[in-house]
C-alpha cells in the first residue's frame, strides 16, 4: 500500500479511537449544536413561514459553530503531551497527517449533521421537497469543505495562545463561499428545486472542496513545522 | 580500516526564540556509532540542540546533515534514522499502552508483527499493564512506554533528553542497560542529563553548553570534573 495512504488510514483510525474514548467531547459538541439550533428558533420571528425559509441557514450555522469546538478539540490530544512532535519523528508524512485528520473531522461533522438534520426538520416544520440525493451531497461536501481548512487552521492555532478566538477568526472568512452555496442548496432541497439550481451549487461546493483539500494538504507540512 | 560515516554534522547551527538566541554558532561532528554526553546548566540550550538534531526544530542559521541528508530538503528521509526521547513523552493519554505502540507500529508499517508490542512492553517492564490507559500511568511508567516506542522505531541515531527523569532506582538501571545496548548495537547516541557521574562512564565524548554556546569538549569521563570547575557544582 502507498505509504501516505497507509499512514493516513492509521491517523484516521487513531483519531476515531480517540473520539470514541472521549465520548464526553462528542456529547458536549452535540449538546452545543442542538442548543444552537434551539436558540435560533427562539431568536427568529415566531412565524412558521419565516422559520421554514431560514431553516437551511440555521442548520449550517449550527454546524459551523459546532465545528469550531470539534476542530479545536481534535488537536488538543496532539499538543497535550507533544504527541504531534512524536508523529513527525516516526516519521509521518505531513500529507498523511493532514488527510487522516481532515477525514476524521469530516466524519465527525457528518455525524453531527445526521443528528441535526432531522431535528431542524422537526423544529422548523420543514419537509424535503427536493432531491434527497442532493441534500446528502450538500451535507457530505459541505462537511468536507469545513473540515479541510478547519483542520489546517486548528493545527496552526493549536499551540497559539487564544486558540479559541483565532480559529474562528481565520476559518470563517475562508469558508464563506462553501457556506453560502450549502445554505442556498440545502434551502432548495427543502423548498423544492423547480429551476434545477441545486446541481450547479453542488458543483460549486465540490470545486471549493477540491481546492481546499489539495492546497491545505500541501500547506500542512509548513504549518506544523517549527 | 575506513572511517565510519558522519551520523550528525552541524555547522554554525543557531536557533533563537523571539529576540533571544537559545543556541548559536554550534559546530558538531559525530561519527556513526559514537556517543556524546551533553551537559549544561538549565537554559544552556541542551533541549534546543537535541530538537535541532532531531530535525523537529528548524535552525535560524547554519546547516545540519543526518547521514549526509539535509533535513530541510528531505525531512522524511532524515527522520527515518532518528528517534528522540523528549522531556514530554509524546503519548496519547486516552489510549492504552498497547494501543499507543500499535498506532506507532501502523504508522511505521510494522503492523504485520503482532508479537512486537507485547515483547516491547515486557522489555520495558510494563507487561500486564498494556491494556491500561496511559492517563492511569505514573510519570515513570510513561517514560518506560516512551522508551518502548523508541525501541519500536529502531533508529540509527538515538537522542535522549533527561532519560533518567521521573524514574525510580530500578528505572535508572534499566536506562543504563539500554544505553549500553544502544552503544553495543552501534547506534549513534546523544544524551543530555544532569546526572553526569552516572552517565559519563557509559559514553565516549562529552560536550558542555553554556548560554547557548559550546563551552567545553572532551572525553565523557572528564566531563563531570570540567562541569564542576565551570559551574561550581
Amino acid at each position: 500500500m502507498n505509504p501516505v495512504l497507509r499512514q493516513g488510514l492509521a491517523v484516521l483510525s487513531k483519531d476515531m479511537l480517540l473520539d470514541l474514548r472521549g465520548r464526553s467531547r462528542i456529547s458536549a459538541v452535540l449538546f452545543f449544536a442542538v442548543m444552537t439550533l434551539l436558540l435560533f428558533s427562539f431568536a427568529a420571528e415566531p412565524d412558521p413561514e419565516s422559520m421554514r425559509r431560514h431553516a437551511a441557514g440555521y442548520l449550517w450555522l449550527a454546524l459551523l459553530l459546532s465545528s469550531i469546538l470539534a476542530l479545536g478539540e481534535s488537536f488538543r490530544s496532539e499538543v497535550e503531551d507533544e504527541a504531534l512532535e512524536g508523529l513527525r519523528l516516526l516519521p509521518v508524512d505531513p500529507r498523511a497527517l493532514f488527510y487522516g485528520k481532515a477525514l476524521s473531522n469530516t466524519l465527525f461533522l457528518l455525524v453531527l449533521a445526521v443528528v441535526l438534520l432531522p431535528l431542524a426538520l422537526g423544529l422548523y416544520a420543514v419537509e424535503v421537497r427536493g432531491s434527497m440525493t442532493h441534500l446528502a451531497g450538500f451535507i457530505v461536501l459541505g462537511s468536507a469543505g469545513l473540515a479541510a481548512p478547519g483542520s489546517l487552521y486548528a493545527a496552526m492555532t493549536s499551540r497559539a495562545r487564544g486558540q479559541d478566538v483565532l480559529l474562528p477568526l481565520l476559518l470563517f472568512p475562508l469558508v464563506v463561499p462553501v457556506l453560502i452555496a450549502c445554505v442556498k442548496g440545502t434551502g432548495l432541497c427543502f423548498s423544492g428545486d423547480a429551476m434545477g439550481q441545486s446541481s450547479s451549487l453542488l458543483s460549486v461546493v465540490g470545486a471549493f472542496d477540491l481546492v481546499y483539500w489539495s492546497v491545505c494538504g500541501l500547506l500542512f507540512g509548513r504549518v506544523i513545522d517549527e | 580500516m575506513s572511517k565510519p560515516p558522519l551520523a550528525l554534522a552541524a555547522e554554525n547551527l543557531a536557533r533563537g526564540y523571539g529576540d533571544r538566541w537559545a543556541l548559536s554558532g554550534l559546530n558538531l561532528q559525530l561519527a556513526a556509532g559514537r556517543s556524546l554526553l551533553l551537559a549544561g546548566p538549565n537554559g544552556a540550550g541542551k533541549t534546543t540542540l537535541l530538537r535541532l538534531l532531531a530535525t523537529t526544530l528548524r535552525p535560524n542559521e547554519g546547516r545540519l546533515e543526518v547521514f549526509g541528508i539535509d533535513p530541510i530538503k528531505s525531512p522524511m528521509a532524515a527522520r527515518r534514522h532518528i528517534a528522540l526521547l523528549s522531556h514530554r513523552t509524546q503519548l496519547y493519554t486516552e489510549l492504552t499502552a498497547a494501543e499507543n505502540l500499535s498506532v506507532a507500529a501502523n504508522l511505521l508499517g510494522l503492523a504485520r508483527n503482532p508479537q512486537r508490542v507485547p515483547e516491547l512492553l515486557q522489555r520495558v517492564g510494563l507487561e500486564g499493564r498494556g491494556d491500561d490507559r496511559v492517563r492511569t500511568y505514573s510519570a515513570g511508567m510513561r517514560k518506560r512506554l516512551a522508551f518502548a516506542r523508541l525501541l519500536l522505531q529502531d533508529p540509527k541515531i538515538v537522542l535522549l533528553d533527561e532519560p533518567y527523569g521521573q524514574l525510580d532506582p530500578s528505572g535508572f538501571a534499566f536506562v543504563d542497560d539500554l544505553i549500553e545496548q544502544f552503544i553495543a548495537e552501534g547506534r549513534t547516541l546523544v544524551l543530555s542529563t544532569h546526572l553526569l557521574e552516572r552517565a559519563s562512564p557509559l559514553l565516549r565524548s562529552g560536550l558542555i553548553l553554556a548560554a547557548g554556546r559550546m563551552a567545553w569538549v572532551g572525553a565523557a569521563d572528564d566531563l563531570p570534573q570540567a562541569f564542576s570547575e565551570r559551574f561550581n557544582a
